[in-house]
């Protein structure tokens, strides 16, 4: 069923055991970051060459693969990615969290808790924390080495003194295991508490950096934040114009040019489950129409 | 004198046994404490057990330093083995190697004689493996830290009987520290660095 040209899961054996390596050290070291000889990889930087290394290094034929992008299995970037291991592995995809056994994700957390059998994969595109604040590598290591993490705080601070609050909304910081800080890669600070105590393995790769960071399952992890400005997850204060949910992730969609919107959950799955099961919202399509349009 | 030609074989599937085999590495690692089994199996030499050989053709080649501890270093099936399926350099020093092979754990050396990794890289750091004899007798360990849901039990023969507490270094170094994977024959135990153990004696 493989492509004849390609390996398996398109790496070669060597780049799998040096990304395997760097995987095991990542998890025995939770959210320290491991250099690793990255690989060009037939996509762009940006479209997650990180998480399809990673990826490929520990797909096996047995796997079910799903892969979201923002949420959704249906965009550009979910479909590519799926495609392009369904052809170079033969694996089996869904697009059903509950039956994956391995999750890659740009920029979000299914909104169905993951169970112990599951791997999410997150693409990461800049995974150091501290880069915006400290441009030097050499810099940023010693801090990491030292745990010196006060310039993240002053960061979060100035948001409260310009902000009135933490305004920090997506890559919020995380503190894995009571040591590193971690940059839990551009996904809605909604997700971050999905993050603690996760019962799925939780792996991190960024092409572009060449680094793989992990989280353990059953991992302490903490979103920074002070005493007297807790850290709060941000959602919009609205249910689901499809399905109704009033605790899902939404995503904001414009409608027309006089300042219509609708909100909808961005995971699709999640969103598509629950009207399957009966839930509607107040823009569900037929066979809701008549429901929805009674409510004006 | 052996020949390559009388080695024992390494996998028939090289790709699928090797990935077989890391995501039970994977998971022992990612699970301190439970037990994974290793399928794939590959021909051993001599003193290396099953689960041993196969954890060597997934993860060895000739970018990481091998240490071998006597018993195993005595044995040229061993070695030669190792050479022809891997092209992992062996070297004397384990302060550099990468992986270290243990088939002795009696006369396993201090904890501090492997490269423990420094406070920028902690991942350079040995992952030392121990055969041991088994996870179904011995005595019973309670384990805490990451990848554990409250407290794991492990119950494990081990050589040398003080693994444990000479692992608590790993407490004061970290960041930097050992990593141990355990195995008895296609049973394999990880006890990563995070790992804290509590001897539940008998």
């Amino acid at each position: 069923m493989n492509a004849p040209a390609y390996n398996f899961a398109y790496l070669d054996e060597q780049t799998k055991r040096m990304i395997r390596r760097a995987i095991l050290k990542a998890i025995a070291i939770p959210g320290y970051q491991v250099p690793f000889a990255s690989r060009e990889m037939p996509m762009p930087y940006g479209w997650g060459t990180g998480g399809v290394q990673v990826t490929a290094a520990i797909l096996g034929p047995q796997d079910v693969l799903k892969v979201i992008d923002q949420g959704s299995d249906d965009t550009t970037n979910a479909i590519s990615i799926r495609k392009f291991f369904a052809k170079t592995a033969g694996v089996a995809t869904t697009t059903a969290t509950a039956e994956a056994t391995v999750i890659q994700t740009r920029h979000r957390i299914p909104e169905r808790a993951l169970n112990e059998n599951q791997v999410l994969v997150y693409q990461v595109p800049i995974p150091e924390p501290l880069r915006f604040l400290e441009p030097r590598e050499t810099e940023t290591r010693r801090m990491h080495a030292l745990a010196e993490y006060g310039l993240m705080h002053v960061k979060l601070y100035e948001d409260i003194a310009r902000f009135g609050h933490i305004a920090t909304a997506y890559a919020y910081p995380v503190r894995v295991n009571a040591r590193y800080v971690m940059d839990p890669s551009p996904t809605p600070k909604f997700d971050n508490p999905k993050m603690d105590n996760c019962p799925a393995l939780q792996l991190f790769g960024a092409g572009r950096e060449k680094r793989i960071y992990a989280i353990p399952p059953y991992t302490q992890v903490v979103s920074l934040d002070f005493e007297d400005h807790p850290f709060e997850p941000y959602r919009f204060n609205a249910p689901c114009a499809l399905c109704g949910a009033e605790n899902s992730y939404l995503d904001e969609i414009v409608t027309d040019d006089k300042g219509g919107r609708m909100f909808v959950c961005s995971d699709t799955d999640y969103c598509e489950g629950r009207q399957a099961a009966g839930h509607y919202g107040s823009l569900s399509a037929a066979p809701y129409r008549e429901k929805a349009g009674s409510h004006g | 004198m052996t020949t390559i030609a009388e080695l024992p074989p390494g996998f028939a599937d090289k790709v699928l046994s090797a990935q077989s085999t890391f995501r039970s590495v994977m998971d022992a690692m990612a699970r301190p404490g439970s037990v994974q089994r290793i399928v794939p199996m590959a021909g051993a030499p001599d003193t290396m057990m099953r689960g041993t050989a196969a954890i060597a053709l997934t993860l060895f080649d000739h970018d990481t330093p091998l240490w071998l501890d006597a018993r195993m270093a005595e044995s040229a099936d061993v070695t030669k083995w190792l050479k022809f399926h891997t092209g992992a350099p062996v070297v004397q020093d384990s302060s550099v190697a990468s992986f270290a092979l243990v088939g002795d754990g009696g006369a396993l050396p201090s904890f501090e004689s492997f490269a423990l990794g420094t406070g920028e890289y902690p991942d350079r750091s040995t992952t030392v493996i121990v055969q041991i004899d088994s996870f179904t007798s011995g005595r019973g360990f309670e384990l805490r830290g990451p990848g554990i849901d409250g407290v794991a039990t492990l119950k494990a023969s081990i050589k040398p009987f003080d693994l444990f507490e000479r692992l608590q270094i790993n407490e004061a170094l970290f960041p930097r520290g050992i990593d141990v994977v355990l195995v008895a024959d296609d049973a394999v135990v990880a006890i990563p660095r995070t790992t804290r153990v509590v001897s539940k004696g008998s």
